[in-house]
């Protein structure tokens, strides 16, 4: 609000524009707490009011910057940096960037410009906001390149002290790839009975052992070798490579060498977990595709060739109900689990009424069949919706990655997603075991007459079992939606998949697609990083060509109704 | 005599290579000697796509021999499809010589985009026409060898057999869509200019080209009316019927199915063979899973286990994509849909059990 009184036009809009800079201010501080604490170079002054009385020496350093020269600057920044104030990055990083000013008054008020607004700004000292007249009148605190590139290692050494962990965890990450100036090693070595959070320390460590085995005496540079053997980073391999070749100390090279050793057998183990844990996501990936197809393939006989096509059906739910309720990422995809088991399972009974029990005992027939019913949906969705692939969206718990070591890091898109698949099959191993519907199903399968004569509705059970089967590709399809496209070709991707996985596990036996979903899976992680994905691809195929050869029956094979005789 | 053994009692099979001889005849001089202006001419785009349609019917023959008289459903016969048409691929690229657009003698263009620094041993002897021809019968030949007798020895059999065929050919068009196997990888081989001296583009070419595949469909006809007709093909359908019974019987059942097969995927090479010179490409496409399942349909819309059945399939699916995709593009996969799921439903003899009494039993 603007009061209207009788002071002259300028005073009036003076006043009108630094309510407006504080607002902005206001603004930019709230966007820039909420979008990424850590970019943040403004404090709300609150903040730091723990740490701010470091005593007025820092203050009066502070204070120094404007006056002397480069030089005299640059050892002011060096003297700043010592002090281990937690104010000190953000006001070296704004030097570097000519955003810290100075204003006339002795002695001279220190501000930092935002970086953002040009209108708006921090007293440096006392991190209160500062009017935007007051900035305007204020003078840029020179520096030149050379000053600059030594700010720039200064603010990387004095975030070693800022107070939020991210912060401190970063500039480490940074030194250590950049290298270290040795004269603020005693710094750092200070900072490490100081520092409390063990993945900032670890870092610690690893840097002020690589720049001992630079600079240090012999036993140093054993002490550093000793220290980095249990360090993952690839600096620290690189740094110990160097050591292994060129240390003139005998002992200290071959420490060095063991070093090596050491970590190279840590890393092999951490690439074969980090293998492994791929096989095993592509495997419950294959698990989800074919899990379906165990039950309508393996229990029932029936070759259903659209079956990818329900798998798309479940996806494409999944969008649908993404777009009915935006903004609701997680609900919706909780949503899209039993909506996509109801709708493809519905799709999947009117296809076995349809179609399918006319062809029974004729498993060519119904191959064909279904293939034609697969084009039919195919294009079903190509012309209801788009032959474009639609865009669905992850939630932020699905986004990211567990990072457990330099070398290993799981995204939690595929550890959700193996979770997801070891529940379905569990939930499908108990209908079949436990509930009256299982038990017809097998009963059915294991001899038709046989249950019909003793009441069960036959027709019935057929329709409910390719219902479920159907239902359990559409579940996948909310599983794949947030893996892969979603469009209408994205269910011919798993038709060929999800066959092998379950002629290679057994058909009919729900354990054996299990074993032989994850066996796929691992074995072709383990495969793809000697020869490429799509080499891959065919030596597994080819392997199971060949499997299939020796046990025409797979894994773990079982009697059923079985698609042949 | 040989063609009473061949074609008595075989009236359809009579009335189709009739109708097929009069094609043979009447296409070339509509296009060749009829003024262009004329209402009776027929266009080169014609001649080149019944002539496409004709290596198609060769392909189905093939199927049908197989799935229609030894029970054996391979949704993998494109695969043999695809291998002749490359081998075919390699002589015609080799027969463009330097007139590609790197100007290299001996490298084809795309080996000299991905600097090769000579041809690699697969590509040697390509360079001659009986050489390709050879080769594009041999390859699927030893291929069907390997495969079918890993399959036949160890009794897959039915839809087992049918998705392993399935995963061969997924296989196959994922390796050729490599660039380093050396086939062209994505775009696969095109831009041909000459076959035996003559340009692919001329006229004469392409009717000649017509009038093969017209010849490989009859003969090829006739060889698979000989193998069923012959005791061979008596024991192939007692396989069909009764795998086990024939079996028992003191027959070498996977000998039987291995033989037929071996013969089926020669015949999809030659077929394939003579595809690719009047398409004038051939890429990886051809491997894709649901051009050998479209394939099957062409057999199961003219009618499983009859030959000629076969032949027409082939035309009236074709056919009927061909109007498709130009008048109605938005619906031709509804209509291939509704006919695979039509077809078997209604017509489990296809066209040509609406107009046969069943004289035979039911298979």
């Amino acid at each position: 609000m603007i009061r209207s009184d009788t002071s002259p036009l300028r005073q009036q809009l003076r006043r009108s524009l630094s309510l407006l800079a504080g607002v902005l201010l206001l603004l930019a501080l709230t966007a820039v707490s909420a979008d990424a604490p850590d970019e943040a170079l403004d404090q709300a002054p609150g903040e730091q009011g723990a740490e701010a009385t470091s005593g007025p020496s820092v203050d009066t350093l502070i204070r120094e910057l404007p006056a002397g020269n480069f030089n005299d600057r640059r050892s002011v920044a060096e003297a700043l940096v010592e002090t281990a104030d937690p104010r000190v990055a953000d006001i070296l990083s704004a030097l570097a960037d000519g955003r810290l000013l100075a204003t006339g008054d002795d002695p001279p008020r220190i501000l930092i410009r935002d970086a953002d607004d040009r209108a708006a700004g921090t007293d440096a000292i006392t991190g209160e906001s500062v009017a935007a007249d007051v900035l305007a009148d204020a003078a840029r605190i020179p520096v030149h390149n050379p000053l600059r590139n030594a700010l720039r290692s200064l603010v990387a050494v004095a975030s070693v002290a800022d107070e939020r962990p991210e912060r401190r965890i970063r500039s480490l990450s940074r030194l250590i790839r950049d290298g270290v100036d040795p004269d603020f090693l005693p710094f750092l070595e200070e900072r490490l009975d100081a520092e409390d959070d063990p993945r900032a320390s670890d870092l610690l460590k690893t840097l002020l052992a690589v720049a001992h085995l630079e600079t240090g005496d012999e036993e140093a540079r054993v002490a550093a070798v000793a220290t980095l053997s249990g360090s993952l980073l690839p600096e620290a391999r690189r740094a110990l490579a160097a050591t292994a070749t060129d240390d003139p100390s005998e002992r200290v090279r071959q420490g060095a060498a063991e070093a090596m050793e050491h970590v190279e057998a840590r890393i092999r183990f951490f690439r074969f977990s980090e293998n492994l844990f791929f096989g095993l996501s592509a495997g419950s990936v294959l698990l989800l595709a074919a899990i379906g197809l165990a039950i309508t393939f393996g229990v029932m006989g029936v070759i259903n060739m659209a079956h990818g096509e329900l798998i798309m059906i479940g996806a494409y739910t999944t969008w649908f109900i993404q777009t009915l309720i935006p903004g609701a990422l997680s609900t919706s995809i909780l949503l899209a689990i039993p909506a996509a088991f109801v709708v493809a399972g519905l799709v999947g009974i009117a296809m076995e009424r349809g179609v399918i029990q006319f062809l029974y005992g004729r498993p060519l027939e119904t191959l064909l069949a279904t293939f034609g019913i697969s084009l039919i949906l195919q294009q079903a969705v190509r012309t209801l919706f788009s032959p474009l692939n639609r865009p669905v969206a992850s939630p932020e718990w699905l986004s990211g990655s567990l990072n457990i070591n330099p070398v290993l890091s799981l995204t939690w898109s595929r550890i959700y997603i193996f979770v997801f698949a070891i529940m379905v099959f569990v939930a499908l191993i108990l209908v079949m075991k436990k509930t009256s519907l299982g038990l017809k199903v097998r009963a059915v399968a294991q001899n038709r007459p046989m249950a019909r004569a003793l009441g069960v509705r036959t027709g019935w059970v057929d329709a409910l079992t390719f219902g479920l089967g159907a239902g359990l590709a559409g579940v996948a399809g909310v599983a794949l939606s947030q893996l892969t496209n979603v469009g209408p070709n994205m269910g011919q991707a798993y038709i060929i998949d999800s066959f092998m996985v379950v002629v290679f596990g057994g058909v009919g036996n729900l354990w054996g697609t299990f074993v032989g979903a994850m066996g796929l899976g691992v074995m072709t992680k383990f495969i793809e990083p000697q020869v490429g994905a799509v080499l891959a691809k065919i030596i597994v195929l080819i392997f199971i060509i060949l499997f299939i050869q020796k046990r025409p029956r797979g894994l773990f094979p079982k009697k059923g109704r079985a698609a042949e005789s | 005599m040989l063609t009473r053994r061949l074609l008595t009692s075989d009236w359809g099979g009579t009335f189709v290579l009739g109708l097929l001889v009069a094609m043979l005849i009447a296409v070339p001089i509509a296009n060749l000697v009829v003024p262009p202006d004329s209402p009776y001419y027929l266009s080169s785009y014609w001649v080149a796509l019944l002539g496409k349609f004709l290596t198609f019917a060769l392909l189905a023959l093939a199927i049908d021999l197989i799935w229609g008289y030894a029970g054996i459903l391979s949704l993998g016969h494109g695969a043999f499809f695809g291998l002749g048409g490359y081998a075919m691929g390699m002589y015609l690229t080799r027969q463009i010589g330097d007139q590609g657009v790197y100007g290299h003698p001996v490298l084809p263009d795309f080996m000299v985009f991905l600097s090769y620094e000579e041809l690699p041993w697969f590509w040697l002897g390509f360079d001659m026409f009986w050489f390709a021809l050879l080769m594009a019968m041999l390859v699927p030949g030893l291929l069907a060898l390997v495969f079918g007798w890993l399959a036949f020895r160890s009794r897959v059999t039915g839809v087992y057999f049918a998705i392993i065929t399935q995963a061969l050919v997924f296989a196959l068009m994922l390796a050729f869509f490599r660039n380093e196997m050396g086939f062209g990888g994505n775009n696969g081989l095109t831009d041909f200019k000459e076959i035996l001296g003559f340009s692919v583009q001329a006229r004469e070419t392409r009717v000649a080209l017509f009038l093969a595949s017209g010849i490989a469909v009859i003969l090829g006809y006739l060889a698979c009316r000989y193998i069923v007709t012959s005791r061979f093909g008596r024991v192939l359908i007692a396989v069909r019927d009764a795998e086990d019974r024939t079996r028992f019987s003191g027959y070498r059942v996977d000998h039987y199915k291995l033989w037929v097969f071996v013969f089926s995927a020669v015949l999809a090479g030659i077929a394939g063979a003579l595809y690719v010179p009047q398409v004038g490409i051939i890429n990886p496409g051809e491997f894709s899973p649901i051009r050998s399942i479209e394939a099957v349909l062409w057999v199961a819309v003219g009618g499983r286990g009859s030959l000629f059945g076969a032949i027409i399939g082939a035309f009236a699916v074709n056919g009927a994509k061909t109007w498709f995709t130009v008048a109605y593009p938005m619906f031709w996969l509804f209509a291939l849909g509704a006919l695979f799921v039509l077809v078997t439903l209604f017509l489990p003899r296809g066209l040509v059990g609406l107009f046969r009494r069943r004289r035979e039993g039911e298979s």
